[in-house]
């Protein structure tokens, strides 16, 4: 019983960890239909500005995270002028061509600029003593991370739903042209919802720099867990994405618990059995 | 008169496919004298080629986006690797046809897979896949060897005749040879009643469906097929390098040979073989003359072709000589 229950507890901060990075990675590809590899590598920037600020600067770790959310929008907003808004409505293999050249991009800039080695996040004192649950003890960065999974889905929710951008976003999304003739100015919208997905990126990077760790290739080595995510759960629904992340960072940590030898084999092998039963994902938005 | 012109077609076609036979042994033989020392790179230039080559058949022909190609590659792999290590088997053709074999075999059974979904699901399938093989070949190490790989393939004479060297020449011959017969067979496959109606699933499967075809067999037919080309490339590999490794099942492998697809143009064969000499001789220079911007290069060079040259950079180039022909037409 004891194992279970901690297994859920580390499924539950490693899911909520995947959920806020990926949770803008599937808000561009249900939302903006786009296939955006380089969702992991804005993600990176945010851990590396944050890393920065808080270690080489000193600066608080509240700070250093609105630093980091903010630095990556700043960094991600060029981009998005330049590289991205041709790439819109393209075929998805040039979407896929352009994003990993963005990622190979930011990979080589990022091993010039802070060099190859791991970089960490200092956390204030607050984050760093344990927590005791009764069956075990948890460190509250932890605590802080599965919080930080709830907060963000439901803000995510209340802003898609709820708020007049939201309406203007969804209409968007549905026919941009008619949307545009009605007086919604489409590619403000775009623009907005892609620095909210980089600013996610940047913030999921930060939160769970301790369970993925920042170094040059983060933006590679996640890119897959991350497209697994968003398919699984449906691009574009955050309830999909949220169940996704719990189910498929439920399996993972089981799986690493129980069967290290067999390495991410029944990860992959849930993630074949998933998608061939759900092929639009678990709660997918119909075309 | 149209039968004439008919006959007329199919002679500019086969005169064009003895063009691109050519261009492939011409550009062997230049890279046989240009690099004598780096023969070895070139044999794994051809094996990739064909690795590219079967992308292009689901990818550029039927429009089913893959990463996980390298699955196949890498059936053909340990086919020719586990048959010369456990079974004994060393005659290289054989080797060949039992690496083919297992990729069509693989291709068939990944084809059920990957052709569940369609779009982003898809491309999560065959990225799983490849993963998933890539595990099982890990854990099943009394066959594969686990992370060690497989070595002490020593493969015999082709014929009894041409020993496999020090220098690799008689590999990379080889790898030639297979590389210029699959192109001319595929050439033909593609132009084929069979390769038209791929082209028309491509455009509208729907349409396919409702003048009776089956759109789910012609597919899993294809991918089988792609397997058979991929598996080539894949023995290919284990015969010339005598070792076979996981490396070969990577998903990094699959993801670099849909780039180099992507790079030289989809759908028309030469693409993929022109992006895959481009790919790997612009990483062998970038990473050559300056290695720590290599991968920044690489990526610029990618977002270079898809802002310029979006057809990639045979289609783009195919496209710009034939508007001018037009225009001095």
């Amino acid at each position: 019983m004891q194992t279970v229950l901690s297994i859920a507890v580390d499924a539950l901060a490693y899911g909520m960890v995947l959920f806020v990075i990926s949770i803008g990675l599937s808000v561009t590809m249900g939302l903006m239909r786009v296939v955006n590899l380089s969702h992991g590598a804005f993600a990176m920037i945010g851990g590396y500005i944050a890393s920065y600020a808080a270690r080489d600067m000193g600066i608080g770790y509240a700070a250093a995270v609105i630093l980091a959310v903010a630095g990556t929008i700043v960094i991600a907003i060029p981009i998005e002028r330049l590289l991205y808004r041709r790439i819109y409505g393209a075929p998805e293999l040039a979407q896929v061509l352009m994003t990993i050249g963005i990622t190979f991009c930011i990979i080589g800039i990022a091993n010039y600029v802070f060099g190859p080695t791991l970089k960490t996040i200092p956390t204030p004192e607050a984050l760093r003593h344990s927590v005791s649950l009764g069956f075990r003890t948890i460190s509250a960065h932890r605590l802080f991370a599965i919080g930080s999974g709830f907060a963000v889905a439901v803000g995510l929710w209340w802003f898609i739903e709820r708020t007049a951008f939201g309406v203007r976003l969804r209409a968007a999304v549905d026919n941009a042209a008619m949307a545009a003739a009605l007086g919604v100015k489409t590619q403000v919208v775009y623009a907005v919802s892609f620095a909210v997905a980089v600013g996610l990126a940047a913030f999921g990077g930060v939160v769970g720099a301790e369970l993925l760790p920042i170094e040059p290739y983060y933006a590679l080595r996640y890119m897959v867990t991350f497209l697994v995510v968003v398919s699984v759960g449906g691009a574009g629904s955050i309830v999909g994405a949220l169940g996704a992340c719990l189910l498929l960072g439920g399996i993972d940590t089981t799986g690493r618990y129980l069967m290290p030898e067999f390495g991410e084999f029944f990860f992959y092998l849930a993630v074949i059995a998933i998608v061939c039963l759900f092929p639009r994902g678990l709660i997918g938005r119909t075309n | 008169m149209s039968l004439v012109n008919h006959v007329g077609d199919r002679r500019a076609r086969l005169n064009r496919d003895a063009i691109g036979a050519i261009a492939i042994i011409a550009v062997a033989v230049c890279g046989y004298f240009l690099f004598p020392n780096n023969l070895a790179l070139l044999t794994r230039v051809t094996a990739i080629a064909l690795l590219v080559l079967s992308i292009d058949l689901v990818t550029g022909y039927c429009g089913v986006a893959t990463l996980g190609q390298a699955a196949l590659f890498g059936a053909g792999t340990y086919g020719a690797g586990i048959a010369a290590v456990h079974f004994g088997i060393t005659d290289p053709i054989v080797m060949l046809l039992i690496g083919v074999a297992a990729g069509a075999v693989a291709g068939l059974l990944s084809g059920f897979v990957v052709l569940r979904a369609h779009g982003l699901p898809q491309l999560v399938l065959s990225i799983a896949l490849v993963h998933l093989a890539h595990e099982a070949a890990n854990k099943a190490s009394g066959w594969t060897g686990g992370s060690d790989g497989l070595s002490g393939i020593t493969p015999d004479a082709i014929f009894g005749v041409y020993q496999f060297d020090l220098w690799g020449r008689t590999a990379y011959a080889f790898g030639i040879v297979i590389l210029v017969v699959v192109f001319l067979v595929l050439r033909q496959l593609v132009r084929s009643p069979f390769g038209m109606l791929c082209r028309g699933i491509k455009q509208d499967p729907v349409r396919v469906r409702a003048m009776g075809a089956s759109v789910h067999g012609t597919l899993i037919r294809m991918y089988a097929i792609s397997g058979a080309v991929a598996g080539a490339g894949g023995a290919l590999n284990a015969i010339s390098t005598q070792v076979v490794g996981l490396d070969s099942l990577s998903f990094t492998l699959s993801a670099e040979a849909l780039v180099m697809l992507v790079l030289g143009g989809t759908g028309s064969l030469y693409g993929a073989l022109a992006g895959t000499l481009a790919f790997i001789w612009f990483e062998d220079v970038v990473s050559a003359a300056n290695p720590f911007h290599w991968l920044t290069i690489v990526g610029a060079l990618l977002i270079a072709v898809v802002l310029f040259a979006p057809k990639g950079l045979y289609g783009s180039t195919a496209a710009y000589l034939e508007r001018r022909a037009r225009k001095q037409a």
